[in-house]
Protein backbone atom coordinates (compact mmCIF):
# COMPACT_ATOMS: atom_id res chain seq x y z
CA UNK A 1 0.00 0.00 0.00
CA UNK A 2 2.92 2.31 0.71
CA UNK A 3 4.08 2.12 -2.88
CA UNK A 4 1.00 4.01 -4.02
CA UNK A 5 1.98 7.12 -2.11
CA UNK A 6 5.28 7.32 -3.97
CA UNK A 7 3.38 8.51 -7.05
CA UNK A 8 1.44 11.19 -5.16
CA UNK A 9 3.63 13.99 -6.44
CA UNK A 10 3.09 13.08 -10.09
CA UNK A 11 0.12 14.24 -12.16
CA UNK A 12 -2.37 11.63 -13.30
CA UNK A 13 -1.60 9.99 -16.64
CA UNK A 14 -4.08 9.76 -19.50
CA UNK A 15 -4.45 6.07 -18.66
CA UNK A 16 -5.50 6.96 -15.11
CA UNK A 17 -8.08 9.42 -16.43
CA UNK A 18 -9.50 6.61 -18.55
CA UNK A 19 -9.54 4.23 -15.57
CA UNK A 20 -11.53 6.82 -13.64
CA UNK A 21 -13.98 7.44 -16.50
CA UNK A 22 -14.45 3.70 -16.99
CA UNK A 23 -15.03 3.23 -13.25
CA UNK A 24 -17.78 5.86 -13.22
CA UNK A 25 -19.51 4.47 -16.31
CA UNK A 26 -19.22 0.90 -15.01
CA UNK A 27 -20.82 1.81 -11.70
CA UNK A 28 -23.69 3.63 -13.42
CA UNK A 29 -24.22 0.57 -15.62
CA UNK A 30 -24.32 -1.74 -12.59
CA UNK A 31 -26.81 0.54 -10.83
CA UNK A 32 -28.92 0.64 -13.95
CA UNK A 33 -29.07 -3.16 -14.04
CA UNK A 34 -30.28 -3.14 -10.45
CA UNK A 35 -33.01 -0.56 -11.05
CA UNK A 36 -35.41 -2.48 -13.24
CA UNK A 37 -38.38 -0.25 -12.38
CA UNK A 38 -36.54 2.79 -13.66
CA UNK A 39 -35.70 0.98 -16.85
CA UNK A 40 -39.23 -0.25 -17.43
CA UNK A 41 -40.83 3.13 -16.79
CA UNK A 42 -38.29 4.77 -19.09
CA UNK A 43 -39.36 2.33 -21.77
CA UNK A 44 -43.11 2.41 -21.19
CA UNK A 45 -43.37 6.19 -21.68
CA UNK A 46 -42.21 6.33 -25.33
CA UNK A 47 -44.04 3.09 -26.11
CA UNK A 48 -47.33 4.58 -24.93
CA UNK A 49 -46.71 7.50 -27.26
CA UNK A 50 -45.82 5.17 -30.09
CA UNK A 51 -48.58 2.61 -29.75
CA UNK A 52 -51.42 4.83 -28.57
CA UNK A 53 -50.80 8.46 -29.45
CA UNK A 54 -49.16 7.86 -32.82
CA UNK A 55 -51.68 5.21 -33.83
CA UNK A 56 -54.52 7.59 -33.02
CA UNK A 57 -52.97 10.59 -34.70
CA UNK A 58 -51.95 8.74 -37.82
CA UNK A 59 -55.20 9.73 -39.55
CA UNK A 60 -55.22 13.31 -38.33
CA UNK A 61 -51.78 14.43 -39.35
CA UNK A 62 -50.68 14.00 -42.94
CA UNK A 63 -46.92 14.08 -43.32
CA UNK A 64 -45.61 15.16 -46.69
CA UNK A 65 -42.31 13.91 -48.03
CA UNK A 66 -39.62 15.96 -46.31
CA UNK A 67 -35.92 15.14 -45.89
CA UNK A 68 -34.51 12.77 -44.79
CA UNK A 69 -37.55 10.75 -45.89
CA UNK A 70 -37.85 9.83 -49.56
CA UNK A 71 -41.26 8.23 -49.48
CA UNK A 72 -44.49 8.73 -47.60
CA UNK A 73 -43.99 7.50 -44.07
CA UNK A 74 -46.23 6.44 -41.24
CA UNK A 75 -46.68 8.90 -38.39
CA UNK A 76 -45.07 6.30 -36.08
CA UNK A 77 -41.94 6.51 -38.18
CA UNK A 78 -42.00 10.30 -38.00
CA UNK A 79 -42.21 10.54 -34.22
CA UNK A 80 -39.70 7.78 -33.43
CA UNK A 81 -36.63 10.13 -33.39
CA UNK A 82 -38.59 12.51 -31.16
CA UNK A 83 -39.39 9.69 -28.76
CA UNK A 84 -35.75 8.57 -28.74
CA UNK A 85 -34.77 12.11 -27.76
CA UNK A 86 -37.56 12.12 -25.18
CA UNK A 87 -36.03 9.08 -23.48
CA UNK A 88 -32.77 11.00 -23.27
CA UNK A 89 -34.51 14.16 -22.07
CA UNK A 90 -36.20 12.34 -19.18
CA UNK A 91 -33.05 10.45 -18.33
CA UNK A 92 -30.89 13.56 -18.47
CA UNK A 93 -33.23 15.59 -16.28
CA UNK A 94 -33.64 12.79 -13.76
CA UNK A 95 -29.95 12.10 -13.29
CA UNK A 96 -29.00 15.78 -13.26
CA UNK A 97 -31.59 16.55 -10.65
CA UNK A 98 -30.23 13.82 -8.41
CA UNK A 99 -26.69 15.14 -8.91
CA UNK A 100 -27.63 18.61 -7.77
CA UNK A 101 -30.02 17.76 -4.95
CA UNK A 102 -29.63 15.30 -2.14
CA UNK A 103 -30.98 12.10 -3.52
CA UNK A 104 -27.58 11.00 -4.63
CA UNK A 105 -25.62 13.21 -2.28
CA UNK A 106 -23.75 10.34 -0.64
CA UNK A 107 -22.60 9.06 -3.99
CA UNK A 108 -21.77 12.54 -5.24
CA UNK A 109 -19.61 13.03 -2.15
CA UNK A 110 -17.71 9.82 -2.82
CA UNK A 111 -17.26 11.00 -6.40
CA UNK A 112 -16.20 14.55 -5.63
CA UNK A 113 -13.47 13.66 -3.12
CA UNK A 114 -11.66 11.93 -5.95
CA UNK A 115 -8.47 13.87 -6.71
CA UNK A 116 -9.31 14.17 -10.40
CA UNK A 117 -10.34 17.66 -11.55
CA UNK A 118 -13.96 18.47 -10.83
CA UNK A 119 -14.80 19.25 -14.46
CA UNK A 120 -13.59 15.78 -15.38
CA UNK A 121 -15.60 14.08 -12.62
CA UNK A 122 -18.81 15.92 -13.49
CA UNK A 123 -18.24 15.36 -17.21
CA UNK A 124 -17.67 11.64 -16.62
CA UNK A 125 -20.78 11.44 -14.46
CA UNK A 126 -22.83 13.11 -17.19
CA UNK A 127 -21.32 10.79 -19.75
CA UNK A 128 -22.22 7.74 -17.66
CA UNK A 129 -25.85 8.95 -17.66
CA UNK A 130 -25.65 9.26 -21.44
CA UNK A 131 -24.47 5.65 -21.74
CA UNK A 132 -27.49 4.52 -19.72
CA UNK A 133 -29.85 6.64 -21.84
CA UNK A 134 -28.39 5.10 -25.00
CA UNK A 135 -29.07 1.61 -23.65
CA UNK A 136 -32.68 2.66 -23.05
CA UNK A 137 -32.96 4.09 -26.56
CA UNK A 138 -31.72 0.86 -28.14
CA UNK A 139 -34.17 -1.16 -26.06
CA UNK A 140 -36.92 1.10 -27.42
CA UNK A 141 -35.62 0.69 -30.99
CA UNK A 142 -35.63 -3.06 -30.58
CA UNK A 143 -39.31 -3.07 -29.62
CA UNK A 144 -40.10 -0.59 -32.42
CA UNK A 145 -38.31 -2.90 -34.86
CA UNK A 146 -40.81 -5.64 -34.13
CA UNK A 147 -43.55 -3.06 -34.83
CA UNK A 148 -41.91 -2.66 -38.22
CA UNK A 149 -40.56 0.77 -37.45
CA UNK A 150 -36.99 0.60 -38.65
CA UNK A 151 -34.43 2.70 -40.51
CA UNK A 152 -34.03 1.98 -44.23
CA UNK A 153 -30.71 0.29 -43.58
CA UNK A 154 -29.52 -1.63 -40.51
CA UNK A 155 -26.47 0.61 -40.64
CA UNK A 156 -28.75 3.38 -39.36
CA UNK A 157 -28.62 1.77 -35.92
CA UNK A 158 -24.87 2.38 -35.92
CA UNK A 159 -24.80 5.87 -37.44
CA UNK A 160 -27.32 7.11 -34.90
CA UNK A 161 -24.95 6.26 -32.04
CA UNK A 162 -22.74 9.39 -32.20
CA UNK A 163 -25.88 11.53 -32.57
CA UNK A 164 -27.32 9.94 -29.43
CA UNK A 165 -24.08 10.48 -27.51
CA UNK A 166 -24.08 14.15 -28.41
CA UNK A 167 -27.77 14.79 -27.77
CA UNK A 168 -27.61 12.87 -24.48
CA UNK A 169 -24.69 14.97 -23.32
CA UNK A 170 -26.46 18.17 -24.34
CA UNK A 171 -29.67 17.28 -22.47
CA UNK A 172 -27.83 16.02 -19.37
CA UNK A 173 -25.74 19.19 -19.20
CA UNK A 174 -28.84 21.32 -19.73
CA UNK A 175 -30.52 19.49 -16.87
CA UNK A 176 -27.58 20.27 -14.62
CA UNK A 177 -27.54 23.94 -15.53
CA UNK A 178 -31.26 24.31 -14.93
CA UNK A 179 -31.37 22.41 -11.66
CA UNK A 180 -28.31 24.33 -10.40
CA UNK A 181 -29.72 27.73 -11.23
CA UNK A 182 -33.48 27.49 -10.74
CA UNK A 183 -34.68 26.82 -7.24
CA UNK A 184 -38.19 25.83 -8.35
CA UNK A 185 -36.78 22.82 -10.15
CA UNK A 186 -35.96 20.89 -7.01
CA UNK A 187 -38.62 18.26 -7.67
CA UNK A 188 -39.46 16.34 -10.76
CA UNK A 189 -42.96 17.82 -11.14
CA UNK A 190 -41.39 21.24 -11.64
CA UNK A 191 -39.05 19.83 -14.25
CA UNK A 192 -41.95 18.17 -16.09
CA UNK A 193 -44.00 21.38 -16.24
CA UNK A 194 -41.31 23.92 -16.91
CA UNK A 195 -38.74 21.98 -18.90
CA UNK A 196 -39.80 18.65 -20.34
CA UNK A 197 -43.28 19.51 -21.66
CA UNK A 198 -42.38 22.89 -23.22
CA UNK A 199 -39.22 21.51 -24.78
CA UNK A 200 -40.94 18.43 -26.13
CA UNK A 201 -44.04 20.15 -27.54
CA UNK A 202 -42.26 23.20 -28.94
CA UNK A 203 -40.03 21.07 -31.12
CA UNK A 204 -40.11 19.00 -34.28
CA UNK A 205 -40.66 15.81 -32.28
CA UNK A 206 -44.39 15.49 -32.96
CA UNK A 207 -44.91 17.60 -36.10
CA UNK A 208 -42.64 18.98 -38.82
CA UNK A 209 -41.74 22.63 -38.39
CA UNK A 210 -43.30 23.73 -41.69
CA UNK A 211 -46.66 22.75 -40.25
CA UNK A 212 -45.98 24.80 -37.13
CA UNK A 213 -45.00 27.75 -39.31
CA UNK A 214 -48.35 27.60 -41.12
CA UNK A 215 -50.31 27.99 -37.94
CA UNK A 216 -48.05 30.22 -35.83
CA UNK A 217 -44.89 31.96 -37.06
CA UNK A 218 -43.69 32.95 -33.58
CA UNK A 219 -44.06 29.40 -32.31
CA UNK A 220 -42.03 28.34 -35.32
CA UNK A 221 -39.16 30.58 -34.19
CA UNK A 222 -39.37 29.18 -30.67
CA UNK A 223 -39.17 25.66 -32.11
CA UNK A 224 -36.31 26.62 -34.40
CA UNK A 225 -34.05 27.74 -31.52
CA UNK A 226 -35.16 24.99 -29.14
CA UNK A 227 -32.11 22.75 -28.53
CA UNK A 228 -34.43 19.76 -28.38
CA UNK A 229 -35.55 20.32 -32.00
CA UNK A 230 -31.94 20.08 -33.11
CA UNK A 231 -31.35 16.95 -31.07
CA UNK A 232 -34.42 15.35 -32.69
CA UNK A 233 -33.36 16.34 -36.22
CA UNK A 234 -29.79 15.18 -35.65
CA UNK A 235 -31.12 11.78 -34.57
CA UNK A 236 -33.71 11.69 -37.41
CA UNK A 237 -31.14 12.31 -40.15
CA UNK A 238 -28.45 10.04 -38.72
CA UNK A 239 -30.92 7.15 -38.56
CA UNK A 240 -31.23 7.61 -42.34
CA UNK A 241 -27.44 7.76 -42.81
CA UNK A 242 -27.59 11.49 -43.45
CA UNK A 243 -26.31 14.57 -41.67
CA UNK A 244 -28.38 17.65 -40.89
CA UNK A 245 -25.54 20.17 -40.65
CA UNK A 246 -27.61 22.89 -39.01
CA UNK A 247 -28.71 20.47 -36.32
CA UNK A 248 -25.18 19.14 -35.85
CA UNK A 249 -23.67 22.58 -35.44
CA UNK A 250 -26.49 23.69 -33.16
CA UNK A 251 -26.18 20.60 -30.96
CA UNK A 252 -22.39 20.93 -30.78
CA UNK A 253 -22.73 24.60 -29.84
CA UNK A 254 -25.44 24.02 -27.24
CA UNK A 255 -23.54 21.05 -25.78
CA UNK A 256 -20.35 23.03 -25.20
CA UNK A 257 -22.30 25.97 -23.83
CA UNK A 258 -24.35 23.83 -21.41
CA UNK A 259 -21.33 21.76 -20.33
CA UNK A 260 -19.31 24.83 -19.40
CA UNK A 261 -22.27 26.44 -17.66
CA UNK A 262 -23.09 23.17 -15.83
CA UNK A 263 -19.58 22.83 -14.42
CA UNK A 264 -19.43 26.49 -13.41
CA UNK A 265 -22.88 26.47 -11.83
CA UNK A 266 -22.54 23.18 -9.96
CA UNK A 267 -22.33 23.84 -6.26
CA UNK A 268 -22.75 21.06 -3.70
CA UNK A 269 -23.27 23.68 -0.98
CA UNK A 270 -26.62 24.48 -2.61
CA UNK A 271 -28.47 21.61 -0.93
CA UNK A 272 -27.04 22.64 2.44
CA UNK A 273 -28.05 26.27 1.89
CA UNK A 274 -31.60 25.24 1.05
CA UNK A 275 -31.83 23.07 4.16
CA UNK A 276 -30.47 25.88 6.29
CA UNK A 277 -32.86 28.44 4.93
CA UNK A 278 -35.85 26.10 5.18
CA UNK B 1 11.46 12.91 3.75
CA UNK B 2 14.55 13.12 5.92
CA UNK B 3 14.42 13.86 9.61
CA UNK B 4 16.23 17.14 9.03
CA UNK B 5 13.38 18.50 6.93
CA UNK B 6 10.41 19.65 8.87
CA UNK B 7 7.27 17.77 7.87
CA UNK B 8 4.29 20.02 7.19
CA UNK B 9 1.17 19.38 9.31
CA UNK B 10 -1.12 16.64 8.03
CA UNK B 11 -3.88 19.24 8.06
CA UNK B 12 -3.47 22.96 8.56
CA UNK B 13 -6.45 25.28 8.68
CA UNK B 14 -5.81 29.02 8.84
CA UNK B 15 -8.34 31.81 9.41
CA UNK B 16 -11.18 29.77 7.96
CA UNK B 17 -14.64 31.36 7.96
CA UNK B 18 -17.79 30.14 6.26
CA UNK B 19 -21.36 31.43 6.08
CA UNK B 20 -24.62 30.11 4.64
CA UNK B 21 -26.18 33.36 3.54
CA UNK B 22 -26.50 35.45 6.69
CA UNK B 23 -25.85 32.56 9.07
CA UNK B 24 -22.22 32.12 10.10
CA UNK B 25 -21.20 28.46 10.37
CA UNK B 26 -17.46 28.87 11.01
CA UNK B 27 -15.65 31.92 12.34
CA UNK B 28 -11.91 32.36 11.98
CA UNK B 29 -11.02 28.72 12.62
CA UNK B 30 -7.32 27.87 13.07
CA UNK B 31 -6.14 24.33 13.75
CA UNK B 32 -3.50 21.73 12.95
CA UNK B 33 -3.39 17.95 12.82
CA UNK B 34 0.09 16.63 13.62
CA UNK B 35 1.30 13.79 11.38
CA UNK B 36 0.97 10.40 13.06
CA UNK B 37 -1.44 11.63 15.73
CA UNK B 38 -5.01 10.78 16.60
CA UNK B 39 -6.77 14.14 16.79
CA UNK B 40 -10.33 14.56 18.00
CA UNK B 41 -12.56 17.39 16.84
CA UNK B 42 -15.08 17.68 19.65
CA UNK B 43 -18.27 19.64 19.32
CA UNK B 44 -22.01 19.47 19.80
CA UNK B 45 -24.40 18.97 16.91
CA UNK B 46 -24.51 22.21 14.98
CA UNK B 47 -21.03 23.32 16.12
CA UNK B 48 -19.88 23.48 12.50
CA UNK B 49 -18.11 20.11 12.29
CA UNK B 50 -19.85 18.95 9.12
CA UNK B 51 -19.30 22.32 7.42
CA UNK B 52 -15.62 22.05 8.32
CA UNK B 53 -15.48 18.53 6.86
CA UNK B 54 -17.22 19.68 3.68
CA UNK B 55 -14.64 22.42 3.24
CA UNK B 56 -11.65 20.17 3.91
CA UNK B 57 -12.93 17.66 1.36
CA UNK B 58 -13.33 20.44 -1.26
CA UNK B 59 -17.05 19.73 -1.43
CA UNK B 60 -17.76 23.40 -0.69
CA UNK B 61 -15.56 26.18 -2.00
CA UNK B 62 -13.50 27.96 0.65
CA UNK B 63 -14.98 31.45 1.19
CA UNK B 64 -12.14 32.86 3.26
CA UNK B 65 -9.03 31.39 4.84
CA UNK B 66 -6.88 28.45 3.74
CA UNK B 67 -6.81 24.67 4.13
CA UNK B 68 -3.63 22.70 3.49
CA UNK B 69 -3.13 18.95 3.49
CA UNK B 70 0.55 18.08 3.98
CA UNK B 71 1.36 21.55 2.68
CA UNK B 72 -0.88 21.37 -0.41
CA UNK B 73 -3.63 23.97 -0.61
CA UNK B 74 -7.03 22.33 -1.16
CA UNK B 75 -8.23 25.03 -3.55
CA UNK B 76 -4.98 25.65 -5.45
CA UNK B 77 -3.59 22.11 -5.68
CA UNK B 78 -6.61 19.90 -5.06
CA UNK B 79 -5.13 16.93 -6.94
CA UNK B 80 -2.10 16.69 -4.68
CA UNK B 81 -4.06 17.51 -1.54
CA UNK B 82 -6.91 15.03 -2.12
CA UNK B 83 -4.59 12.14 -3.00
CA UNK B 84 -3.21 12.33 0.51
CA UNK B 85 -6.66 12.33 2.07
CA UNK B 86 -9.09 9.55 2.94
CA UNK B 87 -12.62 10.43 4.08
CA UNK B 88 -15.41 8.65 5.92
CA UNK B 89 -18.59 10.71 5.81
CA UNK B 90 -21.24 10.77 8.49
CA UNK B 91 -23.91 9.55 6.07
CA UNK B 92 -23.55 6.05 4.66
CA UNK B 93 -21.98 6.25 1.23
CA UNK B 94 -21.64 2.61 0.18
CA UNK B 95 -23.67 1.57 -2.84
CA UNK B 96 -26.08 -0.83 -1.19
CA UNK B 97 -26.89 -2.74 -4.38
CA UNK B 98 -23.24 -3.30 -5.26
CA UNK B 99 -21.01 -5.98 -3.77
CA UNK B 100 -18.23 -5.10 -1.34
CA UNK B 101 -15.63 -5.78 -4.01
CA UNK B 102 -17.49 -3.59 -6.52
CA UNK B 103 -17.72 -0.76 -4.00
CA UNK B 104 -13.99 -0.92 -3.34
CA UNK B 105 -12.86 -1.22 -6.95
CA UNK B 106 -15.08 1.76 -7.85
CA UNK B 107 -13.26 3.81 -5.23
CA UNK B 108 -9.93 2.61 -6.62
CA UNK B 109 -10.94 3.71 -10.12
CA UNK B 110 -11.76 7.17 -8.74
CA UNK B 111 -8.11 7.31 -7.70
CA UNK B 112 -6.81 6.10 -11.06
CA UNK B 113 -5.97 2.59 -9.83
CA UNK B 114 -6.45 -0.03 -12.56
CA UNK B 115 -8.59 -3.15 -12.29
CA UNK B 116 -6.06 -5.82 -11.32
CA UNK B 117 -4.26 -3.65 -8.77
CA UNK B 118 -7.65 -2.53 -7.45
CA UNK B 119 -8.76 -6.13 -6.98
CA UNK B 120 -5.65 -7.13 -5.03
CA UNK B 121 -5.83 -3.98 -2.88
CA UNK B 122 -9.53 -4.58 -2.19
CA UNK B 123 -9.00 -8.18 -1.18
CA UNK B 124 -6.09 -7.23 1.02
CA UNK B 125 -8.21 -4.54 2.70
CA UNK B 126 -11.20 -6.87 3.16
CA UNK B 127 -8.94 -9.52 4.66
CA UNK B 128 -7.77 -6.99 7.25
CA UNK B 129 -11.29 -6.72 8.64
CA UNK B 130 -12.10 -10.43 8.13
CA UNK B 131 -14.62 -9.76 5.35
CA UNK B 132 -12.80 -11.41 2.46
CA UNK B 133 -15.22 -14.33 2.45
CA UNK B 134 -18.10 -11.89 1.95
CA UNK B 135 -16.52 -9.90 -0.86
CA UNK B 136 -19.30 -10.78 -3.31
CA UNK B 137 -22.12 -10.02 -0.88
CA UNK B 138 -24.12 -6.88 -1.46
CA UNK B 139 -23.29 -4.00 0.88
CA UNK B 140 -26.97 -4.08 1.90
CA UNK B 141 -26.42 -7.35 3.77
CA UNK B 142 -23.88 -5.86 6.20
CA UNK B 143 -24.66 -4.58 9.70
CA UNK B 144 -24.13 -0.87 10.41
CA UNK B 145 -20.83 -1.55 12.17
CA UNK B 146 -19.47 -3.67 9.32
CA UNK B 147 -20.55 -1.08 6.76
CA UNK B 148 -18.54 1.51 8.65
CA UNK B 149 -15.53 -0.78 8.70
CA UNK B 150 -15.78 -1.21 4.93
CA UNK B 151 -16.06 2.56 4.50
CA UNK B 152 -12.89 2.98 6.53
CA UNK B 153 -10.86 0.43 4.60
CA UNK B 154 -12.22 1.97 1.41
CA UNK B 155 -11.06 5.43 2.49
CA UNK B 156 -7.59 4.01 3.17
CA UNK B 157 -7.27 1.98 -0.02
CA UNK B 158 -5.36 4.53 -2.05
CA UNK B 159 -2.80 4.89 0.74
CA UNK B 160 -3.61 8.37 2.15
CA UNK B 161 -1.57 9.61 5.11
CA UNK B 162 -4.48 11.56 6.58
CA UNK B 163 -7.88 10.06 7.39
CA UNK B 164 -10.89 12.25 8.17
CA UNK B 165 -13.91 10.74 9.88
CA UNK B 166 -17.11 12.73 10.40
CA UNK B 167 -18.95 11.26 13.42
CA UNK B 168 -18.21 7.72 12.26
CA UNK B 169 -19.76 5.98 15.27
CA UNK B 170 -23.20 7.60 15.17
CA UNK B 171 -25.84 4.90 15.32
CA UNK B 172 -23.44 2.06 16.13
CA UNK B 173 -23.61 -0.18 19.19
CA UNK B 174 -20.97 -0.04 21.92
CA UNK B 175 -19.09 -3.08 20.66
CA UNK B 176 -18.86 -1.85 17.08
CA UNK B 177 -17.75 1.58 18.25
CA UNK B 178 -14.99 0.14 20.42
CA UNK B 179 -13.80 -2.15 17.64
CA UNK B 180 -13.59 0.64 15.05
CA UNK B 181 -11.76 2.94 17.45
CA UNK B 182 -9.28 0.20 18.41
CA UNK B 183 -8.56 -0.66 14.77
CA UNK B 184 -7.92 2.96 13.88
CA UNK B 185 -5.73 3.65 16.89
CA UNK B 186 -3.68 0.62 15.92
CA UNK B 187 -3.15 2.08 12.45
CA UNK B 188 -2.09 5.38 13.97
CA UNK B 189 0.53 3.75 16.19
CA UNK B 190 1.71 1.08 13.74
CA UNK B 191 1.50 2.79 10.35
CA UNK B 192 1.94 6.41 11.33
CA UNK B 193 -1.48 7.34 9.97
CA UNK B 194 -2.82 10.79 10.92
CA UNK B 195 -6.47 10.82 11.93
CA UNK B 196 -8.97 13.62 12.45
CA UNK B 197 -11.91 12.08 14.27
CA UNK B 198 -15.02 14.21 14.62
CA UNK B 199 -17.38 13.41 17.45
CA UNK B 200 -19.70 14.71 20.14
CA UNK B 201 -19.09 11.65 22.32
CA UNK B 202 -16.40 12.28 24.92
CA UNK B 203 -15.99 8.64 25.90
CA UNK B 204 -14.22 8.10 22.57
CA UNK B 205 -11.32 10.29 23.69
CA UNK B 206 -8.11 8.95 25.16
CA UNK B 207 -5.83 11.09 27.36
CA UNK B 208 -2.99 11.23 24.82
CA UNK B 209 -5.21 12.43 21.98
CA UNK B 210 -4.98 15.93 20.60
CA UNK B 211 -8.30 17.69 21.12
CA UNK B 212 -9.88 20.58 19.27
CA UNK B 213 -13.04 21.95 20.81
CA UNK B 214 -15.34 23.55 18.26
CA UNK B 215 -18.34 25.43 19.59
CA UNK B 216 -20.79 27.59 17.65
CA UNK B 217 -18.36 27.85 14.75
CA UNK B 218 -15.33 28.84 16.82
CA UNK B 219 -12.34 26.91 18.14
CA UNK B 220 -12.46 27.45 21.92
CA UNK B 221 -9.59 25.19 22.96
CA UNK B 222 -6.96 22.90 21.49
CA UNK B 223 -4.14 20.77 22.82
CA UNK B 224 -3.41 17.38 24.30
CA UNK B 225 -6.35 16.02 26.24
CA UNK B 226 -4.50 15.63 29.57
CA UNK B 227 -3.07 19.13 29.29
CA UNK B 228 -6.48 20.69 28.67
CA UNK B 229 -7.78 18.87 31.76
CA UNK B 230 -4.86 20.26 33.79
CA UNK B 231 -5.22 23.75 32.43
CA UNK B 232 -8.87 24.01 33.38
CA UNK B 233 -8.32 22.33 36.78
CA UNK B 234 -10.90 19.60 36.21
CA UNK B 235 -10.92 15.79 36.40
CA UNK B 236 -12.23 14.77 32.99
CA UNK B 237 -12.40 16.13 29.46
CA UNK B 238 -16.19 16.18 29.82
CA UNK B 239 -15.89 18.64 32.70
CA UNK B 240 -13.35 20.67 30.75
CA UNK B 241 -15.72 20.81 27.80
CA UNK B 242 -18.58 21.94 30.03
CA UNK B 243 -16.42 24.65 31.57
CA UNK B 244 -15.09 25.86 28.22
CA UNK B 245 -18.50 26.04 26.64
CA UNK B 246 -20.19 27.29 29.83
CA UNK B 247 -21.88 30.17 28.09
CA UNK B 248 -24.01 27.66 26.20
CA UNK B 249 -27.03 26.01 27.78
CA UNK B 250 -26.67 22.87 25.72
CA UNK B 251 -25.27 19.79 27.42
CA UNK B 252 -22.84 17.22 26.13
CA UNK B 253 -24.15 13.75 25.52
CA UNK B 254 -22.17 11.09 27.27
Amino acid sequence: MRSLSDSFNARFTLGQYLICLWGIVWREGLRFLHQRERFISALVRPLVWLFIFAAGFRQVLGISIIPPYETYILYEVYITPGLMAMIQLFNGMQSSLSMVYDREMGNMRTLLISPFPRWFLLGSKLFSGVVVSILQVYAYLLIAYFWEIEPPSLLGYLTVLPALALSGLMLGALGMVLSSLIKQLENFAGVMNFVIFPMFFASSALYPLWRVKESSPWLYYVCAVNPFTHAVELIRFSLYLKTDWTALIAVLGYTSLFLIAAILAYDPARGARLRNSA
Amino acid sequence: MTAAQEQPPALEIANLSHAYGARTALENVNLCVTPGKFTVLLGLNGAGKTTLMSLVTRLYAVQSGAIKIFGFDIMRQPMFALRRLGVVFQARTLDLELSLLQNLTYHAALHGIGASKAKSLSEEALARVNLLARKDDKARTLSGGLMRQVEIIRALMHGPALLLLDEPTVGLDIQARAQILAQLRERVSNDGLSVLWTTHLIDEISSEDDIIILHQGKVLAKGRCDRIIQEYHVQTIGEAFAKITASSKESLSL
